[in-house]
């Protein structure tokens, strides 16, 4: 029987893969690199693209994965898997909404109070309407 | 009779009050199943991300990556994991008191607050503080992203690598079961070691293109997946609150109707009572 090593492919939302692989090949930003059991330990960055392993029996397993880190020990290889596509003006872009949205809440207080306010006076003006309703009503039975 | 129509009425809206914390409940008991099966979902990956980091902290890199090393605090930062809304019971009350003793420990010593936010509630809760908000994500809804947190993690470590930031620590509330929900604190960087064996073997991986570049992504992916445990966590025990506290509500509605219905037979009575003896009175009269 063929050597195996242990294959995990994770994500931040959920599993996708754990089982016995005879090899794994990923696509790391500097080229596909192909990992053999008993490879020497390696920690590098994903991009987009496949991961493949070849199972026990000779089947091959493929995911997708945006992009993401390949960690690998002596007896395991993991695969953490982003998931979304991920760039750096995208996530730049995202911080800058974060902001925004803090800065907006921020000027919105004022609104926030007068709208707070107005509801007062509103339910206040109904409450004043209900009654009138009702007085009209009991003087109209009278 | 008026006294009794009175009552009827208000029996009526009650028991329409009461229609609807049931079905809130019903939904709440759902939506926390649904919460508890994300949240399990993404514990491998946080699983996985830890013992790479327990890994990393065991390599003898020559480089140490600036979110491992502990400096003096000057300012601290926080991210409060809240809520958007409402009607959860005292779940963010909790988590706000519990940080708000922290803050005056801050405070005390001397340390100065920055903070981030997610969940409505607690963007509220900070602006009536007066608190500084970097950032904030709020309405990210009953099934949140990682894609959604990404912006607010980002501003947080972009301040703490600028050095605006000393220490950060993280606020929410943590699901113990659907009765029980702790409020948490937890520091979030740099990273407390949980004291992992050293082994003796001098190893160091091969960086790949090259540890700084790679350390830089590993650890931004590993707060972004505690921060999004995090918001599960906090997730699953707003749904739990809710539950718990439209059941209360529920039954509350039913003790109440109930008393009503009391008063409103007693009202009866009496008003079927005193019409038999104004009969029986004015017969006698007559």
């Amino acid at each position: 029987m063929a050597l195996t090593t242990q294959l995990d492919v994770v994500s931040a939302e959920r599993e996708i893969f754990s089982g016995e692989v005879e090899m794994v090949f990923a696509p790391a930003v500097e080229g596909e690199v192909g990992i053999t059991p008993g490879h020497s330990a390696l920690i590098t960055t994903l991009a987009p693209g496949e991961v493949r392993a070849v199972m026990a029996g000779g089947e091959e397993e493929s995911f997708y994965v945006s992009g993401g880190i390949l960690e690998v020990q002596p007896h395991v290889v993991t695969v953490l898997s982003d998931t979304a596509l991920r760039a750096e003006d995208v996530d730049e872009a995202a911080a800058a909404a974060a902001k925004e949205q803090a800065e907006q809440a921020l000027h919105d207080r004022q609104a926030q109070i007068d709208y707070a306010k107005a509801r007062a006076e509103l339910a206040e003006a109904v409450a004043q309407l209900r009654t009138l309703e009702r007085m009209r009503r009991r003087s109209g039975r009278a | 009779m008026a006294a009794a129509k009175e009552i009827r009425s208000k029996i009526k809206s009650i028991a329409n009050t009461q229609k609807i914390t049931r079905a809130m409940e019903m939904v709440a008991a759902s939506k926390m199943r649904r919460a508890l099966e994300r949240r399990n979902a993404a514990r491998p990956y946080a699983l996985k991300m830890r013992q790479v980091i327990a890994h990393i902290a065991q390599a003898h890199s020559e480089y140490r990556h600036p979110f491992m090393a502990e400096r003096e605090a000057k300012r601290v930062g926080l991210l409060l994991v809240s809520t958007d809304r409402g009607l959860c019971g005292g779940l963010n009350t909790n988590l706000f008191r519990s940080v708000l003793r922290e803050m005056e420990g801050w405070d005390e010593s001397g340390l100065e607050l920055d903070a981030c936010v997610i969940g409505n509630k607690g963007s509220m809760f900070l602006r009536r503080l007066g608190t500084n908000v970097l950032g904030q994500a709020t309405h990210v809804g009953d099934e949140p992203r990682v894609a959604d947190l990404v912006g607010v993690v980002r501003v947080l470590l972009a301040a703490y690598e600028e050095g605006r930031l000393d220490r950060v620590y993280m606020a929410y509330n943590d699901f113990v079961n659907s009765m029980i929900q702790r409020p948490r604190i937890e520091q979030l960087l740099p990273f407390v070691s949980a004291g992992e064996e050293v082994l003796d073997v001098y190893w160091d991986y091969l960086y790949e293109p090259g540890a700084p570049e790679v350390l830089d992504r590993v650890f931004v992916r590993y707060v972004e997946s505690l921060v999004y445990q995090a918001v599960m966590e906090n997730g699953a025990s707003e749904q739990a609150a809710r539950m718990v506290a439209m059941k209360a509500a529920t039954d509350n509605a039913g003790t109440l109707i109930d008393e009503l219905q009391l008063a409103y037979n007693k009202a009866r009575q009496a008003a079927i009572t005193q019409e038999i003896s104004e009969i029986v009175g004015g017969a006698a009269a007559v």
